[in-house]
């Protein structure tokens, strides 16, 4: 079939619903426990594909109160009674979790949690559910969505000097704004986007529904292929054929410059030389966003033989990421310049617990939301790239990136 | 299907985390979710909800897919909410959760009376009558059973 990307995986044009059998299903310990209740609700039923779900425990690890620990006792039980693929607590972020070769090309992805759009990095169609949803998919293994239509990136040139893929990702957010893709598709093409790495797919992809898309999705190319191969797992290229674009936008690479979006809006921006100088008191580097390998190795090279002068708070994406770091060096590194390495997980993103902000004080993140009150009541959030944060780190106030 | 309530005001792009901060997601006590909604957007609110129809600017509900949102909402007394749009997530979470909702580009006075049908598709706003989106067949159905879990037994 003919058509966009989206169009092809769910196979119908766009503006058709449709009920289809879902590939990849999964909650976190936030969405699970609502999950399992409503689940409990309509009949415990099912579920009818439990090797298709996964649980895993991201948003609040390890448990900070014996409320907290008693509901994610409950849904340990549940994923064991089930046989349901289960990520304990340090074993990452879930988007990050299912990254590490839970989802191939063409697949159906449904996750309860926003970002679950995360995946459209490998040609997935990938969105995000309530609980109340993912209930039912659970009880049936099915889903029904309104197949959106598409707006394209079309993306040209390469990153350069010190701007990287999170620079490039808060600019579409921004051209597009808050809701300008809202019941929609972005598909990210273009000359471009071969020069961006599967980790630089993953943050593009992620931002997606900073700008309300219901997913965001790259074809899968030989970046794909070869990252899929390196955890055992094969797939074919996808190719772009004639299709509908609802819009179209360009994004030049060349154009991007290190960015700052202030709070609380994700699509209000400002280059980061426009607020140099600004004192912060917190530094987070992490997040599904900007929490992989990469991201900690960037950071890693700029504070390397330094000392960071504020509190910096970094949490890898996964364990495989924190293993990758040890075995590298990067994580010693990032010791030695003193910063802070936390479990892995969401970490202070969601404001829940450690890494809480005070009344007044300002976190640079490289994080996807800068919500007010999101880290802590008070708090303000700007989110930047990791080498911005690097560089604020060092100095204590919002500084220029240099280019490496 | 025909709702009814007081104006509540609320501008654009109000996110979830506005509707219910993520320090009180830890618990399955809805009452708390009721109690603490909008409180970092306005802490006089929440006690106003009751019987309200919350008219907001575009889309409401953005950000997180905590459907503790919708529930809170609902918990608290909200009777419906109108915007322009939702963000794609809320607005399935509303009508999952039973939570009556229709998109609707209409001003707003605090307090006055409002009236929607999401069968038709309008809302009247102290007098005014304003042409809106009819919900889907299948989303009333969803809500007038009470929400997706009540829909499902009355399927079987
Ligand atoms: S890292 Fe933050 S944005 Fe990502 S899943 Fe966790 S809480 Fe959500």
């Amino acid at each position: 079939m003919v058509g966009t990307l989206s169009e092809r995986i769910l196979g119908g044009p766009a503006g058709s619903f449709v009920d289809r059998p879902v590939d990849r299903a999964y909650v976190h310990d936030g969405t699970g426990v609502l999950t399992l209740e409503a689940w409990r609700q309509m009949g415990e039923r099912g579920p009818v594909h439990p090797e298709r779900l996964s649980i895993i425990f991201d948003h609040i690890v390890p448990a900070n109160t014996s409320v907290t620990a008693n509901l994610q006792a409950e849904l340990r039980q549940f994923a064991h009674t089930h046989g349901i693929a289960f990520s304990e607590v340090g074993e990452g972020i879930a988007h990050q979790v299912m990254s590490e070769g839970r989802v191939l090309p063409g697949e159906l992805v449904v996750g309860a949690d926003s970002h679950t759009c995360t995946l459209g990095a490998f040609g997935a169609f990938a969105t995000g559910v309530g609980a109340t949803d993912m209930a039912a998919i659970w009880t049936t293994g099915m889903v029904w969505l309104k197949i959106p239509a598409t707006i394209a990136i079309r993306i040209s040139g390469r990153l350069s000097g010190a701007a990287e893929a999170k620079d490039a990702a808060l600019s579409y957010v921004a051209c597009l704004g808050m809701d300008g893709a809202t019941y929609q598709a972005l598909e990210f093409i273009g000359e471009g986007v071969s020069s961006l790495s599967l980790s630089d797919r993953l943050t593009f992809s992620n931002l997606a529904v900073e700008s309300g898309a219901k997913a965001g999705l790259f074809y899968a190319d030989e970046t794909t292929i070869h990252y899929l191969r390196s955890l055992g797992k094969e797939a074919g290229p996808q190719r772009p054929e004639d299709c509908t674009y609802a819009q179209e936008i360009g994004l030049d690479l060349g154009a991007i410059e290190p960015m700052l979006a202030i709070p609380p809006r994700v699509d209000t921006l400002k280059p980061v030389s426009a607020l140099a100088g600004t004192p912060i008191q917190q530094v987070f580097v992490g997040t599904c966003t900007n929490g992989r390998y990469q991201d900690l190795e960037r950071f890693a090279r700029v504070v390397k033989g330094k000392k960071v002068t504020v509190r910096t708070l970094v949490v890898p994406a996964s364990r495989a990421v924190l293993a990758e770091a040890a075995r590298t060096g990067v994580l010693a590194d990032l010791i030695e310049a003193g910063c802070t390495v936390g479990v892995p997980g969401c970490g202070p993103c969601l404001g829940a617990h450690m890494g809480v902000l005070g009344e007044g004080e300002i976190c640079l993140s490289t994080a996807n939301r800068n919500f007010t009150n999101r880290m802590g009541v008070g708090g303000g959030i700007y989110l930047c790239s990791p080498r911005t944060a690097a560089a604020s780190a060092l100095t204590g106030v919002i500084t220029v990136p240099e280019e490496s | 299907m025909r709702i009814r309530g007081r104006a509540v005001c609320l501008g654009a792009d109000v996110d979830t985390d506005q509707i219910i901060a993520g320090r009180y997601l830890r618990t399955k006590d809805r009452r708390v979710w009721a109690e603490h909604a909008f409180e970092d957007l306005d802490p006089t609110l929440a006690p106003r909800l009751s019987g309200a129809i919350i008219i907001a600017g575009k889309n409401f509900g953005c950000g997180s897919s905590r459907e503790q949102a919708a529930i809170a909402l609902k918990e608290a007394g909200v009777v419906g909410v109108v915007a322009p749009f939702f963000a794609r997530i809320f607005f399935r979470n509303a009508i999952n959760v039973g939570l009556a909702l229709i998109e609707c580009a209409c001003s707003c006075q605090v307090g006055v009376e409002v009236t929607a049908d999401l069968t038709e598709g309008w809302v009247q706003v102290g007098g005014e009558r304003i042409a809106a989106h009819p919900l889907s067949s299948r989303m009333r159905e969803i809500l007038q059973a009470g929400g997706l879990v009540e829909y499902g037994r009355l399927q079987r």
